[in-house]
């Protein structure tokens, strides 16, 4: 056997490819699905955050920031293994599923509310006084005036940092769960073949790659025009 | 507390109501009563003390100029009006509401109160139209196409009728100080605060938005204006209030004021601004 064939024997090869490649599919679809859940939970956990440190109630900013500095320094590996494993414990049991979806939606809360409020905070004061001078109370303002602004200042940075902890589903394999990452791994172990893996890597660039290129397309789309 | 103000301000309340008194009796009009009466009103930001116990009553119908160098307190005193700055002490009564009052609805006695900033301050992401029909929707309830067509009624007074679907960085910045008008009286005030509206602009832009303030005004409108533009107080303004160091230092009919300052700081701040 040759260098060549050794390589093409272990990253592609057809037979294993073959018998793996429904494991990947399922997993391509959890993936998605554990992907979609954290998005959805992160964002809206992350705004109503960044909407309730507007309100500028000095204690609950300071627990606000306490929370999201928190779970921007922890290794998101280091919170779902806590989730998974620490847990059950304290007679709370999550599956591996629920503790990486909980998990990285901590994280992307964390992350998602520093750009909000930076968002936020980066419309002038005057269009707070603009609409309040009109009769506009506090959450009309915010709502109608500021966050319309502000969030289109945050698409560009949100789309990268969703991104990013996106990709982070893969650490759900860690905790026995079945995504792409994790039914390759366990396609590695029975077949003692590294061809899923390369198939994994594949399904991740499919998934992924229009991903980036929506995120691409999003930057442009909403740069600010002046 | 009143004895204080009266003092303060007898002398030109009196030669004032009679003015106006004289006036509105030939014109076979209600007497006026005051739109605004703030009284005593004191303002700290942390150690300093911006405003030192300010008296300012406006009459209906009346225009008030507020003159004054930078720093003495009047764009404050202005934003204390409708409370976007919050007094540390003092009363103000606006159309008959307690703003101070914790009971007051604020939003609702802001309607009566417009504003107009030196920044213009237009929502960026709306149009013309968006701009002013804003509040009419979301504060005072209107559907969409009555607040547009109350809307489009407040651009044409401020000459803009065909500006409506313009967004902010489509106009130039006398256009869009005319729009933040539009949008302060859609809302039928009782009152209007103008803050340095002018200032922000570019000379030629001027007269456009002065041009209007002074339609505004020939329709009745109150009218408090903090500005550097002494022709405009000459020419339109009912009383010129000059204030300096947080506190008013001379008032009077503009004639008065312009022609025989009383104070030294006057004299010397209206000997600078017409060298200038």
């Amino acid at each position: 056997m040759t260098g060549w064939e050794r390589f093409t024997d272990s990253f592609f090869n057809a037979r294993v490819m073959a018998q793996y490649l429904p494991k990947i599919i399922e997993g391509f679809g959890l993936t998605i699905v554990l992907a979609l859940c954290i998005i959805a939970a992160g964002l809206i956990a992350g705004l109503a955050l960044a909407v309730l440190r507007a309100l500028g109630i000095r204690p609950l900013n300071w627990l606000i920031i306490f929370v999201v500095d928190l779970f921007r320094a922890l290794p998101p590996l280091v919170i779902i293994v806590l989730l998974f494993f620490g847990l059950p414990s304290m007679g709370m049991e999550l599956s591996g599923f629920a503790s990486a979806w909980l998990a990285l939606t901590l994280v992307l809360m964390a992350f998602s509310e520093e750009v909000f409020w930076a968002g936020i905070t980066s419309v002038p004061k005057g269009q707070w006084e603009a609409a309040r001078s009109t009769g506009l109370n506090f959450l009309q303002a915010l709502g109608y005036v500021v966050l319309p602004q502000a969030l289109r200042l945050t698409i560009p940075p949100l789309t990268n940092r969703t991104i990013a902890i996106t990709k982070g589903t893969a650490l759900a394999s860690v905790v026995a769960v079945p995504d792409i990452l994790g039914a390759a791994t366990s396609g590695l172990s029975h077949s003692f073949n590294p061809s899923p893996l390369t198939l994994g890597a594949l399904a991740y660039l499919v998934l992924f790659f229009p991903v980036v290129l929506l995120g691409r397309w999003i930057e442009t789309r909403f740069a600010w025009k002046r | 507390m009143v004895r204080r103000v009266c003092l303060a301000t007898t002398r030109h309340r009196r030669t004032h109501a009679a003015d106006a008194c004289s006036l509105l009796g030939a014109a076979g009009m209600k007497p006026t009563h005051l739109i605004v009466e703030a009284r005593a009103i004191h303002k700290h930001f942390g150690a300093l003390h911006v405003l030192r116990g300010v008296d300012l009553t406006v009459e209906e119908r009346q225009l008030v100029f507020v003159i004054g160098p930078s720093g003495s307190g009047k764009s404050t005193l202005l934003r204390c009006l409708n409370r976007l700055e919050e007094p540390s002490s003092g009363s103000i009564i606006v159309d008959g509401i307690d703003m101070l009052d914790a009971r007051t609805d604020i939003n609702k006695a802001r309607q009566r109160i417009g504003m107009v900033f030196q920044s213009f301050n237009l929502y960026p992401h709306m149009t013309a139209l968006g701009n002013v029909s804003l509040a009419l929707r979301k504060v005072q309830g209107l559907d969409k196409s009555e607040a547009e067509t109350r809307a489009q009624r407040a651009l044409d007074r401020v000459h803009l009728a065909d500006r409506a679907d313009h967004y902010p960085n489509q106009l130039s910045g006398g256009q869009q100080q005319r729009v933040a008008i539009a949008r302060s009286i859609a809302l039928e005030p009782r009152v209007m605060l103008f803050d340095e509206p002018t200032s922000a602009l570019d000379p030629e832009l001027v007269g456009g938005v002065l041009a209007v303030m002074r339609e505004l005004r020939e329709d009745g409108m109150t009218m408090v204006v903090v500005s550097h533009e002494m022709s405009f107080a000459r020419a339109a303004a009912d009383r010129v209030v000059f204030m300096a160091d947080g506190e008013i230092v001379e008032q009077g009919p503009p004639a008065e004021i312009f022609s025989a300052p009383r104070h030294e700081r006057l004299r010397a701040f209206i000997s600078q601004v017409e060298r200038h």
